[in-house]
């Protein structure tokens, strides 16, 4: 059951990500998350923003970027999309320490993995990528924060 | 205190940042306050560059202190500063570090390759020749 829902599109410039990340917050504060959770959301949201506008745009600045944000009963799913350039080997790309970018420490994926329960990846060469991923809500009886 | 705002904003926009700066002798000391990411690590990143080709710089050390987020694009400008440092017989050194930042930091790995100290008096004190821990 679908409890709510929010969906915002955005231009893939940088100042954009601080939005991204503080309206995942916000949803993590609203659902009365751990402090330590909401962080790793930020950090999340801020990988999958940031690889849409740096590799899947290439740092083209007039692309639109969408986050959706759907909280159900026992899960929050977080889905980022681009229309970009797509990701030729997505298992490479998910690699700890791949980057096309020796400035770039490849760890964005690993984040996402790290911090969240699910992660796809669905990628189309020039049609761009879908990320999304899911955390599991339900960590009453959950094991210790990780 | 030689103390420049190199970028400022509000924080409630998303993604504030700003610096202090402090050079003594060949040492850099940058205390960075608010969020570290894809806007505003090419900042931090001009800010250590300029300063180690028009001064001489060979020894960074950033208080993260009010540091308030970081994700890779931080990490990266952090790790290619320590690269860069590291060709020129220099070191980055990292202090005051916030318990939420240090557990990004530490899945990263930079611990195992940085330097981190408890403030800025115990890196600076820090004499120890070569790559850090």
């Amino acid at each position: 059951m679908k409890v709510n829902q929010l969906v915002l599109t955005f231009s893939s410039v940088a100042e954009n990500v601080g939005i991204a990340r503080m309206l995942v917050a916000s949803v993590g504060a609203q659902l009365d998350l751990p402090l330590n959770d909401i962080e790793e959301l930020k950090v999340t949201v801020s990988e999958a923003v940031s690889n849409a506008i740096i590799h899947g745009y290439r740092g083209e600045s007039g692309r639109l970027v969408l986050l959706e944000l759907e909280i159900n009963k026992e899960t929050l799913k977080i889905t980022v999309s681009d229309e970009g350039c797509g990701i030729p080997d997505v298992e490479q790309a998910m690699q700890p320490a791949f980057s096309t970018d020796p400035e770039r420490m490849g760890l964005g994926f690993v984040f996402m993995q790290s911090f969240m329960d699910e992660l796809e990846v669905d990628s189309t060469v020039n049609q761009g990528t879908t990320v999304t991923m899911v955390k599991y809500l339900d960590r009453s009886t959950a094991s210790p924060s990780h | 205190m030689d103390a420049v705002e190199l970028y400022s904003e509000q924080p409630m926009k998303g993604g504030f940042f700003r610096m202090e700066k402090k050079i003594e002798r060949q040492t850099l000391i940058l205390r960075l306050d608010g969020d570290l990411d894809m806007k505003t690590a090419g900042t931090l990143r001009q800010a250590i560059d300029h300063e180690i080709e028009r001064r001489g710089i060979r020894i960074v050390v950033l208080n993260m202190e009010k540091v308030k987020f970081i994700d890779s694009s931080g990490l990266g400008v952090i790790l290619g500063r320590y690269k860069k440092l590291l060709s020129l017989g220099g070191k980055v050194k990292i202090s005051n570090v916030p318990p939420h930042i240090y557990k990004i930091m530490e899945l990263s790995g930079l611990p195992r390759i940085i330097r981190f100290f408890s403030d800025e008096t115990a890196a600076q004190a820090d004499n120890e020749e070569g790559r850090g821990a």
